[in-house]
């Protein structure tokens, strides 16, 4: 390949890139990533953002628990979406509690794609005994739900642990449990990609220069095979999320002193029937959001980086 | 034939095999049973009486082997928690959970299967566009939000079906079914639209992309020269061919929709045996974790083998094969 002769500046490339073509032209995608950016940014400020600190019990009053959104009858300007049982301030308690649905999806994925990175690049390159150990593996766990999967792992480490570091090792608990469940799917992509890329001509002229097979495996067949991995990750993500609510929703998650958006909608859900339908909606509609902006652009994301549908 | 089935059975063996394995290992090897089961003041013989009655004593392979005999007969030990045979906790759940599942299960067809027929037929149609946009937010409301609405709108504001429990139930032999009574009917409908919901979204979207298929098939373009009418070929020659893969589908999915009651089972409170595994991982209860277990794997395990076998016996080239 020749060298270019004024390589453009990255940003430039970018900017004048298919990708960010056919970004730019779906506004849907448009849309959805700047809802998911406001959320993402939103939670990542909560601390000097939000109204109230929804830990610092000194501040709460009883006197002001309960309270509809701000623009209800009977509402109070301090508090947009209301109050809860407590009187802690809902948006408050969102802006915290996506803080952490955010940082478990995150790192969830970041650990499940490099887990399933690595396992994918050894089992395609290498074949063998491993490939089938890992293969089989993911077969067992590819034909039972996700959310199953997730909740008999948190079920079992819950078993190991003593009981009062259950609260404290939630978050770990819970990040766990999504990488071990979600690893897989990154794993047999990578895998079946990296079984194509073994015998193009790149990699042979590399195994002939001398180059070890990790090399190989990181600095040559690793860049040709993240494409699909970067829409699984973004799939994954609005799945993590979910997942990290659902099992919180379930009350294997977070505990209700350092709550999640699945954990308030827990709480919320036990007041449905006295009426103050703000504490459960609130943040049931931000997480709904959420997961479908992300959703929405990995959708996107999964037609752009089709060849077939270009 | 016989050689076909008798090696598709010793596969689902091997896998139950391995789930036991699995489920036995939790069982052994996570928390100590002594600790769980005796009081925090009982003497070094109180434990070592307990330690013999459960056969602790024995080799793993040997325990292993009782666990697997235990597993066949459907004993699974005594809950940590509630100090009760768990094949009668589990025997007195069952029906709650077949009966929501089944429910679930005839909703997401009676409403999946029209809709799909309908967008495939009319893929341009506003009524389509509206039910694909409807599909997509389906698929990224989590279930029990859904839930959670529709407790909201017809519990709290509209008060017309109940929000938890089963109602009234019937007792047939050892089952207990809420069929029979009204209250044990307005009881299932929140919980069965619930865990339907998203089955529904599902069934649609392969009814859809099944029926677009057969409908540019041969077959039916010839049936179009023949001058029959649209509704002759739709229904007559499309559908039937449509339904097929979907019936398949459906049935792999009733053992996930299993799964799935787990979370319907908790925000309905219904006395189910979801209900009954999320407290048992609350509360680190292994021998009602490791029997649910084995129970939907051997569900998985049978709905498997049942499709592999209905596949053979309807399509000819499978038989002529082997």
């Amino acid at each position: 390949m020749a060298l270019d002769a004024h390589p453009k500046p990255r940003l430039k490339a970018f900017v004048q890139s298919d990708l960010f073509y056919s970004f730019r032209t779906s506004y849907v995608t448009v849309a959805a990533t700047l809802v998911a950016l406001f959320i993402i940014a939103a939670a990542f400020l909560a601390p000097w953002i939000a109204p109230h600190n929804p830990f610092d019990v000194s501040t709460l009053s009883l006197w002001d628990s309960e309270l509809p959104p701000a623009w209800a009858e009977d509402g109070d300007p301090r508090f947009l979406l209301g109050t809860d049982n407590q009187g802690r301030d809902v948006l408050s308690a969102i802006l915290y509690g996506s803080r952490i649905s955010l940082a478990v999806g995150f790192v969830s994925v970041a650990l499940a794609m490099a887990i399933g990175i690595v396992v994918g690049l050894i089992s395609g390159y290498f074949g063998g005994a491993i490939d089938a150990f890992f293969m089989r593996i993911a077969d067992v766990m590819l034909s039972f739900p996700t959310i199953l999967v997730a909740l008999l792992v948190s079920g079992i480490v819950r078993g190991i642990l003593p009981r009062e570091m259950h609260d404290n090792a939630a978050l770990v608990v819970l990040v766990f449990a999504i990488t071990i469940t979600t690893w897989v799917q990154y794993a047999r992509t990578v895998r079946s990609s990296t079984m194509v890329e073994r015998s193009r001509e790149y990699v042979y002229a590399a195994q002939l220069v001398g180059r070890r097979p990790f090399a190989i495996l990181f600095s040559h067949i690793l860049p040709n095979v993240m494409g699909p991995v970067l829409v699984i990750a973004t799939i994954n993500l609005a799945m993590a999320i979910l997942i990290e609510a659902t099992l919180s929703f379930l009350g294997v998650g977070m505990p209700p002193t350092n709550p999640s958006l699945g954990t308030l909608i827990r709480v919320g859900n036990e007041y449905l029937f006295s009426g103050i339908w703000w504490v459960v909606i609130f943040p049931s509609l931000t997480l709904v959001t959420l997961v479908l902006a992300v959703n929405l652009l990995g959708d996107w994301l999964r037609d752009a980086l089709n060849p077939k549908l270009r | 034939m016989i050689a076909f089935i008798l090696r598709r059975l010793i596969q689902s063996v091997v896998v139950m095999l391995a789930v036991a394995l699995i489920a036995f290992t939790m069982f052994r090897f996570i928390g100590d049973p002594v600790n769980s089961m005796l009081p925090e003041n009982a003497t070094v013989q109180d434990r070592q009486k307990l330690r013999d009655r459960l056969g602790l004593n024995e080799t793993v392979s040997v325990q292993f082997a009782r666990f697997v005999s235990g597993a066949v007969q459907g004993e699974f030990g005594i809950s940590y928690r509630n100090k009760r045979p768990v094949s009668d906790m589990i025997a007195e759940r069952l029906p709650a959970t077949l009966e929501l599942v089944f429910a679930a299960a005839i909703f997401s067809l009676l409403l999946g299967v029209p809709m799909g027929i309908y967008t495939a037929l009319h893929p341009k149609g506003i009524i389509s566009n509206f039910l694909n946009v409807a599909s997509l937010i389906g698929i990224s409301v989590p279930t029990f939000v859904t839930g959670i609405l529709l407790i909201l709108v017809f519990s709290v504001w509209l008060n017309w079906l109940p929000s938890f429990g089963r109602g009234d139930t019937v007792q047939i032999g050892w089952w207990s079914t809420g069929f029979l009574t009204l209250s044990g009917i307005k009881s299932l409908v929140l919980p069965a639209v619930m865990l339907g919901l998203f089955q529904v979204t599902l069934i649609m979207r392969l009814v859809r992309a099944e029926m677009m298929e057969v409908l540019r098939s041969d077959f039916i373009r010839f049936a179009r020269a023949r001058g029959l009418t649209n509704r002759a070929v739709h229904f007559g020659h499309a559908l039937g061919n449509t339904l097929m893969p979907v019936i398949t589908i459906v049935g792999l999915q009733l053992g996930s929709m299993i799964a799935f009651a787990i979370i319907t089972e908790t925000v309905f409170q219904w006395p189910g045996m979801g209900l009954l595994f999320i407290q048992a991982v609350t509360f680190a209860d292994i021998p009602v974790m490791s029997a649910y277990l084995v129970l939907v794997a051997l569900v998985f395990v049978v709905i498997n083998m049942i499709v592999d076998l209905l596949y053979f016996a309807i399509d000819p080239r499978l038989s002529a094969q082997s």
